[in-house]
């Protein structure tokens, strides 16, 4: 039978990998990912989990091996954090290109200099176009559970999947855990059974080179592929709540249906966030919450759905993207820009280096959001010794004028 | 000597090697050696190319072409599934020079470290040969290439992978070239047999290159073996030192340089030709030392195999 567990994030996930019987771990310890790389070495050394870890000397090898494990036909996992992912982008992108169902835990943690080892959603989402599922975990239930979630449709679709969870927040924060029951999980994620799996009876080339008459449908049938991800984590996330008793979904909500003031948020935070909402709604403010948790593929029709026609949207970035604005805020924004009732979306960045997400944050960003009349791109708050407001005191977007059209004088 | 090197072809015929191509004599060689069952793992190199253009490859065993850094780690990782698979699959990492002592020697030392049990072969040209000829750890002392040229040739020795691999402790590793099928074949049949880290370094002609005619490739590593500037040998667990080849006639050093045009710049300074002859002469008479070290009794240790 599932059992009930107090563990912390990091273990929860490496729990998420044991029960998904992964045959190949390859990993390099970084803070604040290490106790994920503990765990598992323990779970091989003892016997719990038939895989074999390889110790690699980096991040991007780390990558490479899974990479190589996984085109051999085995189930494939890794875990690392900020530094660790940038310096693996190169070989996220072969993954994906090889079209290799690796799943990866990534604690999200602020990119240096200087050094940080603080949350910090950056890392994780300047991954954004590489073309993997990107999921985001609020809870230690939620970090465990996503990696089953990921294999299953990762294995569809031969798309990799990574988890994103809040450094220590998350992370090293212990929450009750129910650990599945392992035929269940068994019942849920049968065997990887690979197409392709480098035999000698079969002597193939994979990755080769290719002419300009044959990359883009290559290409093609991965995004193709990213777009069946989508009804397809919506199907195997339905079926996670009948089999193992925890529905999962593209999007999370709370108090949304009769809100007219939306927060938008992501990971970890969220738990602060639905807590301020009730506080507000005590108060007679009309606001809920939508949770994106899946962010690759992108949810379109839900984020139209629910946030169209809103009186005001306040996106909460953990993130940010210099020159532009918080990375969610910009996918919300195109995401309601593809035809969706009129709304207004404010985009707030907070929490930056692991500075606090407080309750009270919160509830300043919604008292902000609602003393404003005109949307704004990019709102700083808690910036030491200024209110919340644009980068440069005077540069809030305003009304546009029209176009003179006379020549200057 | 008895030729024993098989019949059996694992290269088809027909690849985009250049004319006199060294890497893809190697391979043809090092194949029949490792036979059928066996996975080919390629960085970007100039075997990236001489394989084949999509859809169509050159090799008959499965190739999985990888990032430019990533040869001994990505077959590290192939053989982690092949052992949970129970299969017994020799694991072939084969990489250029650049892919080997440059960008992928941090991956390699930790494959080496970790003792992985692959084969790994370096098929090295002596620079970035595949985008043009410039300069790598491998280039010797002297070289013009297109980031060394002639007003500044390479202003280093070439790095000695050979004692970085030995340095691992590894249970093997061997110098080898194609124009000694015999002793190719033979170490690459001994490292198949053996379980670890194999390291198998093979120098390796590029006529366009090395600026030569395409005829005298094979002359070429010939005498670059028989004038000491690559002698062929091998280290067994890091310390056992065996020539395999010793040269009975007197060939210079000039011999071998002067049938390349990427060495005319050591013709044109007298100084710097007498450097490099030094540093020929320092590197086998060291050699030498710990051969006879290993061998106290045996100057002339048989061919392996």
């Amino acid at each position: 039978m599932s059992e009930r567990h107090l563990l912390t994030g990091n273990h929860a996930a490496a729990y998420g990998a044991l029960l998904s019987r992964v045959q190949v771990i390859s990993a390099y310890p970084i803070t604040p990912q290490t106790t994920i790389v503990e765990e598992l070495s323990e779970m091989v050394a003892s016997g719990r989990l038939a895989a074999k870890f390889i110790t690699v000397e980096s991040e991007h090898s780390a990558m490479a091996a899974c990479v190589g494990a996984s085109a051999a036909g085995a189930r494939a996992y890794t875990a690392t954090s900020g530094q660790g992912l940038a310096l693996m982008h190169e070989m996220l992108h072969w993954a994906v290109g090889a079209r290799l169902p690796i799943v990866l835990s990534n604690v999200t943690r602020a990119m240096a200099p200087g050094w940080s080892i603080w949350s910090e959603q950056t890392d994780f989402l300047s991954q954004r176009d590489v073309g993997w599922m990107m999921l985001f975990a609020e809870s230690v239930q939620e970090a465990q559970d996503f990696v089953i979630w990921l294999y299953r449709v990762a294995e569809q679709v031969y798309l990799p999947g990574m988890v994103a969870m809040d450094a220590f927040i998350l992370s090293h924060t212990s929450e009750p855990l129910i650990i599945h029951d392992q035929d269940r999980v068994d019942a849920y994620l049968p065997p990887f059974e690979p197409l392709y799996d480098l035999d000698p009876a079969e002597p193939r080339a994979y990755g080769g080179l290719v002419a300009r008459d044959h990359y883009y449908e290559i290409r093609y049938k991965m995004y193709e592929n990213m777009e069946r991800a989508g009804p397809l984590l919506a199907e195997a996330g339905a079926e996670f709540g009948e089999v193992l008793g925890f529905p999962y979904g593209a999007v999370d909500t709370y108090m949304l249906d009769d809100a007219e003031y939306v927060l938008v948020s992501a990971g970890a935070m969220s738990s602060n966030v639905r807590y301020a909402v009730r506080l507000l709604r005590e108060r007679g403010i009309k606001v809920g919450m939508l949770r994106l948790v899946v962010f690759r593929p992108f949810p379109f029709d839900e984020v139209r759905l629910h946030l169209g026609g809103r009186a005001k949207v306040a996106v909460l970035d953990r993130n940010m993207s210099p020159g532009h604005s918080g990375i969610f805020a910009q996918e919300v924004r195109a995401a309601l820009s593809l035809g969706a009732p009129a709304t207004d979306v404010y985009g707030y960045v907070l929490g930056i280096g692991g500075r606090d997400i407080r309750v009270e944050t919160v509830i300043e960003v919604v008292e902000d959001l609602l003393a404003r009349e005109q949307p704004q791109r990019c709102l700083y708050v808690g910036v030491k010794g200024l209110p919340i407001g644009p980068a440069r005191p005077g540069a809030e977007i305003r009304p546009l004028e029209p176009l003179r059209s006379e020549v200057a004088p | 000597m008895k030729w024993d090197i098989p019949l059996e072809e694992w290269v088809h015929p027909g690849n985009l090697g250049c004319q006199g191509c060294g890497g893809a004599l190697a391979m043809r060689l090092a194949l029949k050696a490792l036979g059928p069952d066996t996975v080919a793992v390629i960085p970007a190199c100039c075997w990236s190319v001489i394989d084949g253009l999509f859809p169509v490859h050159a090799l008959q065993v499965p190739v999985f072409h990888t990032a430019f850094e990533t040869a001994a780690v990505a077959a590290s990782g192939i053989k982690a599934a092949k052992v949970v698979q129970g299969r017994k699959t020799t694991v072939l990492a084969w990489a250029g020079d650049g892919g080997t002592f440059d960008i992928g020697l941090q991956a390699l030392s930790g494959a080496a470290e970790r003792n992985e049990d692959i084969v790994y072969a370096c098929y090295d040209n002596e620079a970035y040969m595949n985008t043009g000829i410039q300069r790598s750890s491998a280039t010797p002392l002297g070289t013009w290439t297109t980031t060394t040229p002639d007003e500044r040739p390479e202003s280093r020795p070439k790095k000695n992978i050979m004692e970085i691999m030995a340095a691992h402790r590894i249970p093997y590793a061997a110098t080898c070239t194609p124009a000694y099928p015999e002793d190719l074949v033979a170490k690459f049949r001994k490292a198949k047999e053996m379980r670890g880290t194999r390291f198998i370094h093979i120098l390796s002609v590029c006529p366009p290159g090395w600026k030569m005619p395409s005829d005298q490739a094979i002359e070429a590593m010939r005498l670059a073996v028989l004038s000491r500037v690559f002698p062929l040998y091998e280290i067994e667990g890091g310390l056992s030192y065996t020539v395999n080849l010793w040269p009975d006639e007197e060939v210079a050093v000039e011999d071998y340089f002067r049938m390349q045009g990427r060495f005319r710049p050591l013709f044109e300074d007298p100084a710097l030709l007498e450097q490099v002859r030094g540093h020929v002469e320092d590197q086998w008479a060291t050699l030498v030392r710990r051969h006879e070290r290993t061998h106290p009794a045996d100057r002339s240790a048989p061919i392996p195999g």
